[in-house]
This record gives C-alpha cells, sequence and structure tokens, in this order.
C-alpha cells in the first residue's frame, strides 16, 4: 500500500473526539521519498485536525488503514479505504494475518487427526467443518451409507445448534460494533445456552473435534435431549427479545437498511452464497441443492429476501435460527425414538477403538475396553495401536463436499493418495470467498456503512486465512 | 510425506526416469528389495512409457503418482517381513468409459456439441473424462481451458454460473505434469455440480486467468499462485494472499518442508511431525 496517510486507530474510532485527553497526535506533514507524496501518522486524536492540515496542504487523496487490529473487522481482517471526506471511493481487504497453515498440517496428520486441525478454521462454526471434512472422507472410503443414523442425526442435531450460536455471534458482534452493546450482551447470553449444550455434547465449547470419520466420537450423554428443549426456549426467548431490539429500531434501521447492497448477479459473479445470496432472492441451501447427512428428510424453510441489504441479512440470519431450531427438534425426536444404538461405523479397520467412559479420575477410555486389549485379545491390543498410530488407509482418489455453513457454501476437497495420511486437503471457506464482495458493497458509501457491510459479510478470519 | 524428494526411495525411477535414469539401490536393501527394483524396470519397460497427450487414441495411461514398495507403507527402516519386494503403483483413477452414468453423458454430449461446433473442439480442449465416486471430473487442456469454462458457464443446458473457486494439487511423480489447478463448478439451475482439473508442468506452470469468466476466481488464483506457484497468465493482480509479501517459495508444495523443532519433555525427545515415522 503507498498510503498519503495511514490511520492506524481506524476511521470510526478517529471521528470522535476522544474526552478530556483527546490532543491529536498528528505528526506534521513529511515527504515519502518513494513515492513523493505527503504522509500524516495519526493515531488517536481528533481526526479532524488531520483533515484539516490535509486540506490546508491541498491534499485530496486520503487513504484508511482499518485494521487488521480494528474491533469492528471481526478479527484481524485489513481494510483499505480511500476516502473523499466521509465518502469511500475505493475499498480493498487485505487478509493472511491469521493464516496458520491448517491445510498443510494436515497432510502430516492421519485421516482422524485432521478433524482437530479443521475445526480451527472458522472457529465459530467448528462442527460445519469437521462434518464437511468427514463426509468427504467417508465418501473416499465409500462408507457413506454405512455411517449408523444415529450418529448421522446427531451431527445434524449438532450443526443446527453451532448454526444457531454462529449466527448469535453474528447479530451480537454486528449490534456491537454501532454501539448498541446491548444486543451484544443479549447475543452472547444467548450463545452461551447453546455453548453449554455443545459442552455438555462434546466437552468443548468450540474446537469440538467431535465428529470422526465414521460417526461421532461418542453418544450423547444421558438428559441431553431435555437439556436441548430446555435451552431451545430459551434462545427462542433471547431472539424474541433481540427481534425486539432490532427490528423496529429506528437507529438500527436508519443504519442497516438499504447498507451493503449486493445484487444477485453480483453475488453470482463473485461466488457469494449464504445469507448475503438468500438476501438476494435465490432460495440457494446446500442443504437443500444436495442434500447430505439426510436433510431432505427434515421439514424446513429456505428464508429469502429481495431487499439485498444489511438489514434483510439480520432478518434472514434471525429467520434462519428458528428454522434450525425447527429441524432440532426434529432430530429430537428422531433421537428419541430410535433410542440407544452405535454411533459409529462398524468396520473396526476404520472405526477409532477408543470407547469412553465416565471413570474415577475423569473421561477416558472405558475400563472394558482397556481390559480386552490389556488382558485378554493380542489381537485387540495390536489392531488399537495400529490404529491409533498408524491410521486408516483411504483409496485413492478424489472427492469434494459441500455443507450449508453459516455463512455461506463450504466446500472441502479431498484427495488422497492411498495412505495413511491427506495428499491433499483443500477448505473453500464461504467467509474467504464472500470477503471479495467488500469493494462492491462498501464504494460509494459512507466510512461508517463498511462497518455494517463487513458485518453483514460475517467473515470469520480464522476461516478465511485457513 | 513419502514423496518428498529427500526419502526418494528406489523404485522412483518408475514415477520419474528422466529425474533418476540409474535406480539407485539403497544400501540396506534386501535381495527381494533389488529384485524389485529390476522388476519395476521390467514393468515400465512392458508398459511401454506412452507420453500422455489428447492426440493418442482409445484410453488415456493412467496417472501414476506415486510407487512404493513393501507392505507396510513404512519408508524408513526395512521391511523384514519377506514382503519387501511389494510394488504398488499409486495411480489417480483413469479416464471413464460411456456410459458415464446419470446426467453426466448429457452434459458431456452438450459440452462436446457446442466446443466443436464453435470451440476449439471436444477432444483438444478435454483431455479425459474421469467419473468416481458418483463425481465428474473434467481434465482439461490448459490453453483452452476459458473457452470450456465459458461455455459451461453461458451454455443453457450446462449453466455453471457459480464457482466454488480454484486450488492446487502437487504431483511431483507426475512428470510433466506436475501442478493441477482444480476447479469446482456449481450450477444452481441445473443442480448440478463438476470439477475441472487441469494439469501444468512444473517448468512452465502458467494457466489462463479464468477471472473474465468468474470473478470469483481472483482471489482463489492468487492463493493457488501463493500456495502452489501457479502462475494465472491475465489475472489483474497476481500477488499472494495468504503469505507476506517476501515470502520466498510456495508453502503448499510437498517439496516444501512443514517446519518445526524437536520437543523434548522429560529427557524424550519428540521430532517435529515431518521426521516423525509415517506409513503410507
Amino acid at each position: 500500500m503507498s498510503p498519503s496517510h495511514a490511520g492506524p486507530a481506524g476511521a470510526p474510532g478517529a471521528t470522535r473526539a476522544t474526552g478530556s485527553g483527546g490532543a491529536t497526535r498528528a505528526t506534521r506533514g513529511f515527504e515519502d521519498r518513494a513515492s513523493g507524496t505527503t504522509t500524516f501518522e495519526a493515531s488517536g486524536g481528533d481526526w479532524s485536525q488531520i483533515a484539516e492540515e490535509a486540506a490546508r496542504l491541498g491534499e485530496e487523496r486520503i487513504v484508511v488503514n482499518m485494521g487488521p487490529q480494528h474491533p469492528s473487522t471481526h478479527g484481524v481482517l485489513r481494510l483499505m479505504l480511500e476516502i473523499d471526506g466521509e465518502t469511500v471511493t475505493e475499498a480493498r481487504a487485505g487478509i493472511g494475518y491469521l493464516h496458520t497453515g491448517i491445510e498443510k498440517n494436515m497432510e502430516y496428520r492421519t485421516w482422524t487427526q485432521g478433524v482437530t486441525f479443521c475445526t480451527r478454521m472458522d472457529y465459530l462454526a467448528p462442527l460445519f467443518q469437521e462434518t464437511a471434512f468427514c463426509l468427504g472422507v467417508e465418501k473416499l472410503l465409500g462408507i457413506t451409507d454405512d455411517v449408523p443414523e444415529r450418529a448421522t442425526v446427531i451431527r445434524v442435531l449438532m450443526m443446527e445448534l453451532n448454526r444457531i450460536s454462529s449466527h448469535l455471534v453474528c447479530l451480537a458482534t454486528g449490534g456491537n460494533e454501532l454501539g448498541a452493546t446491548t444486543i451484544m450482551t443479549l447475543g452472547f447470553t444467548a450463545r452461551e445456552e447453546v455453548l453449554k449444550l455443545l459442552e455438555m455434547v462434546t466437552g468443548l465449547r468450540m474446537n469440538h473435534a467431535y465428529i470422526r470419520p465414521g460417526g461421532v466420537v461418542q453418544d450423547i450423554p444421558p438428559g441431553t435431549l431435555e437439556s436441548v428443549r430446555e435451552a431451545l426456549g430459551q434462545v427462542r426467548s433471547y431472539l424474541r427479545q433481540l427481534e425486539d431490539l432490532m427490528l423496529a429500531n429506528p437507529i438500527f434501521k436508519a443504519r442497516l437498511v438499504g447498507v451493503g447492497h449486493l445484487n444477485l448477479s453480483a453475488c453470482m459473479a463473485l461466488g457469494v452464497t449464504g445469507p448475503v445470496l438468500r438476501s438476494t432472492g435465490l432460495p440457494y441451501d446446500v442443504r437443500k441443492a444436495s442434500p447430505y447427512c439426510g436433510y431432505e428428510t427434515y421439514d424446513f424453510d429456505v428464508p429469502t429476501s429481495t431487499d439485498a441489504d444489511s438489514y434483510s441479512r439480520v432478518i434472514l440470519r434471525i429467520e434462519e435460527c428458528y428454522q434450525s431450531m425447527r429441524i432440532i427438534e426434529q432430530a429430537l425426536d428422531r433421537l428419541q425414538t430410535m433410542g440407544p444404538g452405535p454411533v459409529m461405523v462398524a468396520d473396526k479397520k476404520v472405526a477409532w477403538p477408543a470407547q469412553l467412559a465416565i471413570g474415577s479420575d475423569g473421561m477416558g477410555n472405558s475400563l472394558d475396553h482397556i481390559r480386552e486389549i490389556m488382558g485378554t485379545s493380542m489381537e485387540a491390543l495390536i489392531h488399537h495401536f495400529k490404529l491409533v498410530t498408524e491410521g486408516f488407509r483411504v483409496p485413492v482418489g478424489q472427492v469434494a463436499q459441500s455443507v450449508e455453513a453459516p455463512r455461506g457454501e463450504l466446500l472441502v476437497h479431498l484427495v488422497s493418495d492411498g495412505g495413511t495420511r491427506p495428499y491433499r486437503a483443500h477448505f473453500r471457506d464461504p467467509s474467504f470467498n464472500n470477503l471479495q464482495a467488500v469493494s462492491m458493497m462498501c464504494e460509494g458509501g459512507q466510512v461508517a456503512d463498511v462497518v455494517v457491510a463487513v458485518a453483514s459479510l460475517d467473515p470469520v478470519l480464522g476461516g478465511v486465512d485457513r | 510425506m513419502t514423496t518428498g524428494p529427500d526419502d526418494k526411495g528406489p523404485l522412483d525411477a518408475v514415477a520419474a526416469p528422466a529425474e533418476t535414469p540409474p535406480a539407485p539401490i539403497r544400501t540396506d536393501a534386501s535381495p527381494v528389495e533389488r529384485d524389485a527394483v529390476v522388476h519395476a524396470d521390467v514393468e515400465r519397460a512392458q508398459q511401454g512409457q506412452a507420453p500422455p497427450g489428447p492426440d493418442q487414441g482409445g484410453r488415456e495411461p493412467i496417472e501414476v503418482i506415486d510407487v512404493r514398495t513393501g507392505m507396510f507403507g513404512a519408508a524408513d527402516g526395512g521391511d523384514t517381513s519377506g514382503y519387501g519386494g511389494l510394488v504398488r503403483r499409486i495411480a489417480m483413477p483413469g479416464a471413464s468409459e460411456r456410459p458415464y452414468g446419470g446426467w453426466f453423458d448429457e452434459a458431456v454430449d452438450v459440452l462436446t456439441e457446442v466446443l466443436d461446433e464453435d470451440g476449439p473442439g471436444f477432444a483438444a480442449a478435454v483431455e479425459r473424462v474421469v467419473v468416481d465416486r458418483g463425481e465428474l471430473t473434467l481434465h482439461v487442456a490448459a490453453r483452452h481451458l476459458l473457452a470450456v469454462c465459458r461455455t459451461l458457464r453461458d451454455d443453457p443446458d450446462l449453466r455453471f454460473e457459480l464457482s466454488m473457486g480454484v486450488s492446487g494439487v502437487h504431483y511431483p511423480h507426475e512428470t510433466g505434469r506436475e501442478l493441477h489447478a482444480v476447479i469446482h463448478l456449481v450450477s444452481v439451475t441445473h443442480s448440478r455440480r463438476l470439477r475441472l482439473e487441469i494439469a501444468v508442468p512444473d517448468a512452465h506452470p502458467h494457466l489462463p486467468s479464468t477471472t473474465s469468466v468468474y470473478p470469483t476466481h481472483d482471489w482463489h488464483e492468487r492463493e493457488t499462485w501463493d500456495f502452489f506457484g501457479i502462475v494465472f497468465d491475465g489475472h489483474p493482480a497476481l500477488a499472494r494472499i495468504e503469505m507476506p509479501d517476501d515470502w520466498p517459495g510456495h508453502p503448499q508444495r510437498k517439496d516444501y518442508p512443514l517446519g518445526g523443532i524437536p520437543v523434548e519433555y522429560k529427557g524424550a525427545t519428540v521430532p517435529p511431525v515431518d521426521q516423525r515415522k509415517a506409513y503410507s
């Protein structure tokens, strides 16, 4: 970037005069030898003084660096905005600040261990990466139909719970970025109810590594169905409060209606999916378009809008939460009627040998299993050891598996060379792709609208950079 | 990975004859393993090693991406089981014969018709059609990629209007076709999905950019350049996207080390993950 002005404090913060200590700390303009432009550095303080000085010097082009450390950029997104007064004339997004090489790392771990890595990509929707990866591995193995029905229903249950918690964060942080702290606290309180459920089932609030190739790690603990039903009531009441706070709020509407517009053809050209695409009226949802995990057997709607703005995306996300609850209720009923059963494929050459149980020192391998492999069956011990250290072999080939993540279509491309580890695992994260739309959504708008537009895309930088 | 350049097994010569013509025999190779080298040479001679190309009639030769020996997949240490002489040629699923099944035939027919009428011709543009695990893959010649993409997007009977982006795969043992770019396309209209695969040599890793057809490929092509070093000619600004601008190398390639340091714990040392014992 070749800035004439660099404002590390970010535009929205800088436009507000800070309290008593609000003296500007802008440097005098100095000549940048490389580009020949005058450069100012501003860190906090009164933006108007810098703008005045720029005007006095006849500088018209002002480039503002928003992020990568800015609270309204959802993590470490860097936005490079060229502004003319309060109008954004050019917007570019810079990413890569959270690149951790997950895809490369997965090539050095077994297929089962891969789940532990990909769950950390989009950290607000970990169960979607896990499911997509495991569905891909199962397709490569050719055991898609052997996965027990109970495991599939649990996957659906967990994904839809996760979708609610992810959408709640989107609404909450979106509100927080507008200065509406109550929306934030309410959204996070509601999310807490869902996280409690996720913790109850998987043991962790995030980065669950709960879904495994062939099924899930363990069955849902006793009492889960009742807890989920109870929590759904709570979440529903929180959602109603959120609606009351947001949907008819004149300030909220003034900030969101008509902002961040992106029409259908732009969405298709830029490959934007998820709520942003559905806000243009196209009911494209992978759960309906190419169903997985038996979504075709669940009764739910795909809400759409034709307003194509940030406000309609808020409504869609709330509506999707209600649709997720419909799916969850059906999943709960199914789990109740089907009763206990296996949650991992019967093929012992694929199924992870751990059989977890609660012991006196916490959760671990069940004593029955330990007794069997250590005391009675040498072959079982060898089998356990080989499966855990080497992993299982996956036939040569490549597959692609899509799931509908909260932010859009998540596509996993897996290549196997017949070995025990992925030859290549690529995750087409919806946030990565959708961020390309920032330029189109922000240019021509106000600086404050950038925050709203980016919030309506709901990027999660862990997924963007992987 | 066992496919790295540093741990070349004695039989890599099969996969990459140009690189290592005399098969080096490991000092710890058992007589059986040395036999395997000879067998592999004979096998290679019998196969004739026909160069892959679209103009060759009949079925394409399968893409051998690796050759492994022994039974247990361990790259280090001798295989004392007596099965050390086993030679396995690892090949990606080969070209499929008609009927492909489902809507695949119809889509390929339409593509053939359009490309033959006002395009480069199907035979020249599409090297092979692979149907595997219920998914359709078209291997496309790099120089005709744009024509194929445009046809797939614009023809009303195909209408793959939504792209899921580009990514890469590195097959270091596939001489002359080391770098593959993979494009996943979705037809929302017809509810169909297919994959395009384009192979380019490592020595000249150039592909036409498809951003003019699918603008979404902008960042995806940047990422593929960043991670694999595939150059997309005609891209508006092919800069690195994930790695810093001055980063040397392309990290997702198989010859790029993972890195890491040994970790000491209670007197024992755990080597970094790419140096641990691994199985293939």
